[in-house]
């Protein structure tokens, strides 16, 4: 177990990379604790699977160092690592058993028999496949085999880290749920350093401590699944997150006022004056519909799904959405909308503002 | 999950039957026909039974043929299933080396049987083949139309040479789906070289090599077209496989009778084969899942 640190790190596929668009990877510089459940969220091709693969050694960087603790390992192979990986599909060897299965990577590295023994006992408890032990692992579902999977991930006690490339996309919605909740289990059973790449944000905030969200090529914030909702450090995440993602809306600020289409909205703080593009963004969880003062928007539906109602609506011709609770009566004359004052985050040129010193109204 | 037995299906099946029965079937009774009776010619037909079969059975001319075209077909799976398998691996995966190379591997498969035996016919002439003729400037006591062990090594070469390839680009196929992910998953796992083959390689391959294997087989055991333009069955009987005295004895000799018994057993030994083969592979595959 170690803590992962990334410095200066960038990798391009190109042989000779010169603009910042050629990097598959920007350069970045984190550090990861060591027993940590990290997400690394992001859309396809953001470069989370470059990254993970940086990781465990299948790619070496262009640029910059991996540190496992203190040892640099940016040149060491995948098996000199010491790390376990679960992919996307499941990986199993079929024409051996379930016990063959678990077992191969220690007899691999020479353990010996009866502590093997032990091991495997062990793990097939945890991930639920004592009484199919025996059994060739061909003829199982999908689900058991990425059990399989990633039990042969933590089979090994001394392993890094545990790197899972969005393993849950091939099972069924109700297994994912429970593999997920076995995870979550596991870790902190094992506490080893966890890193799950998926582009899926219940997966993602489900799963980690800390999520780290990529949009292109860069990891524009890592943080807990409250700070990405509340404070979303680039526009991605604030529309990546949440269902559905943040209202975003070009906006002038001046102190603690956003100015948008010549009406004015209140902020909760005062900001210093915002260079470049500015926007001010807000959840729709923090919007309400009123018929009294507020911004004018049009309605276009109304989706009623269970716990809450979404509704889809113009703003100044752009699409914006809010969230009405449960049971509330919506009326033909509320036709403004409000915002939460001090849930507005102010954006230039896509990354977060910060509040000015001192700036609390 | 018991499934709705409906056997009408069998009317689907009917259009190719139909076909067969013309192309295939029909044909097929014409050889029954002379396999049970007795001609000189004009039509006219004698019964005799079972008198060919028994003949055939106990022909020491036909075992001696059988027992060739057996060693060969065993000689010709024991080199080309694991070459192939060896060639397969060892194929570029990916980019211009790969395409090159599966052009290079398809060639010898798009040269038609009785080019190929005119190609090693020459190939191996001492006076005027490249191949004879540079093995007797070196020294070696080659002639494949007066030495036994030189025709048999010169077509089983040939042979190699011209279906190798077959196994190879099956093998190759089956390999290329593997997803790269289960490499990545051994190399974490610390597999060795020999356990990704025995453990990931093998067993994706093991359907495309099931049908390489009963091809090569149902091909090698009926050879006829090559080793008769290269050695003519000779020298002596000591190249003559099967069909090769099977077309003696019906247009050579006109013994129409005995050839036809001969050929319907012919038949039956590689259907049987093929079917062994199969039930057995299939069977091990299955047996594996549980």
């Amino acid at each position: 177990m170690a803590q992962i640190t990334l410095k200066n790190l960038a990798h391009s596929y190109l042989p000779n990379p010169q603009a910042e668009a050629d990097f598959a990877l920007k350069e970045m510089d984190h550090v990861w604790q060591d027993g940590g459940a990290y997400a690394l969220l992001g859309s396809s091709g953001c470069g989370k699977t470059t990254l993970l693969n940086i990781i465990s050694g299948i790619v070496r960087p262009s640029h910059g160092r991996v540190l496992f603790g203190a040892r640099d390992v940016t040149d060491e192979e995948t098996a000199a690592r010491n790390i376990a990986q679960v992919f996307q599909f499941p990986v199993v060897y079929d024409t051996m058993t379930v016990r063959e299965n678990l077992a191969f990577p220690l007899r691999n590295r020479g353990m010996d028999a009866a502590y093997i023994a032990a091991r495997v006992a062990h793990i097939a408890q945890m991930i639920g496949m004592e009484d199919r032990l025996n059994r060739k692992a061909r003829g199982l579902t999908a689900d058991a085999k990425q059990k399989i999977s990633l039990g042969r991930g933590m089979v090994r006690e001394d392993v890094n880290a545990i790197l899972f490339d969005e393993p849950l996309t091939v099972i069924d919605p109700h297994m994912k749920w429970e593999l997920r909740t076995q995870l979550k289990q596991l870790h902190r059973q094992l506490g080893h350093t966890m890193i799950y790449v998926t582009h899926d944000q219940t997966e993602a905030l489900t799963f980690a401590d800390k999520v780290v969200v990529m949009y292109d090529g860069r990891v524009v914030q890592i943080g807990t699944p409250e700070e990405l909702f509340e404070t979303p450090a680039h526009t991605f995440v604030g529309y990546f997150i949440g269902s559905p993602g943040m209202n975003l809306m070009e906006a002038k600020i001046t102190g603690n006022r956003a100015h948008l289409n010549g009406c004015e909205v209140p902020l909760g703080t005062s900001y210093a004056p915002v260079a470049g593009r500015s926007q001010i963004g807000i959840r729709p969880e923090y919007c309400s519909l009123t018929s009294g003062a507020g911004l004018p928007v049009t309605l276009r539906r109304v989706e009623d799904v269970g716990r809450h109602r979404i509704i889809r609506a113009d703003l100044f011709g752009q699409a914006f959405n809010l969230i009405a609770p449960e049971g509330m009566a919506i009326d033909a004359d509320m036709t403004r909308v409000v915002f939460a004052p001090d849930k507005i985050n102010v954006f230039a040129d896509d990354w977060r503002v910060a509040a000015q010193a001192g700036g609390a109204v | 999950m018991d499934k709705t037995q409906n056997n009408k299906a069998w009317f689907l099946v009917l259009p190719v039957l139909v076909i067969v029965a013309f192309s295939a079937v029909i044909p097929l009774m014409t050889v029954v026909n002379y396999s049970v009776n007795d001609t000189f010619g004009e039509n006219e037909f004698f019964w005799n039974g079972l008198g060919w079969f028994e003949d055939m059975i106990a022909s020491d001319r036909m075992h001696s043929a059988l027992g060739r075209q057996v060693l060969f077909s065993a000689i010709i799976l024991a080199i080309e299933v694991p070459l192939g398998i060896f060639i397969a691996l060892h194929m570029p995966k990916k980019g211009f080396w790969a395409s090159f190379c599966l052009v290079l591997m398809a060639l010898p498969l798009l040269i038609p049987f009785n080019v190929v035996g005119t190609i090693w016919q020459i190939f191996g002439r001492v006076d005027i083949g490249l191949l004879g003729h540079g093995l007797a400037s070196i020294g070696v006591d080659y002639n494949y139309t007066n030495d036994a062990l030189d025709a048999w090594i010169t077509i089983i070469v040939m042979d190699v040479w011209h279906w190798t390839s077959l196994v190879a680009l099956l093998c190759y196929a089956g390999l290329q789906s593997i997803p790269q992910a289960y490499y990545q998953a051994a190399r974490i796992d610390q597999a060795s070289r020999w356990s990704v083959f025995r453990f990931i390689e093998l067993p994706k391959m093991s359907g495309v090599l099931l049908i390489a294997v009963l091809l090569r087989f149902m091909d090698s055991f009926m050879i006829y077209t090559e080793p008769f333009v290269v050695t003519g069955g000779g020298p002596g009987n000591s190249t003559t496989f099967l069909s090769i005295d099977l077309v003696k004895m019906a247009v050579g000799q006109f013994d129409l009778g005995p050839a036809a018994a001969f050929s319907i057993m012919y038949f039956l030994v590689i259907l049987l084969v093929s079917w062994v083969f199969y039930t057995v592979m299939t069977t091990l595959d299955n047996a594996e899942t549980k």
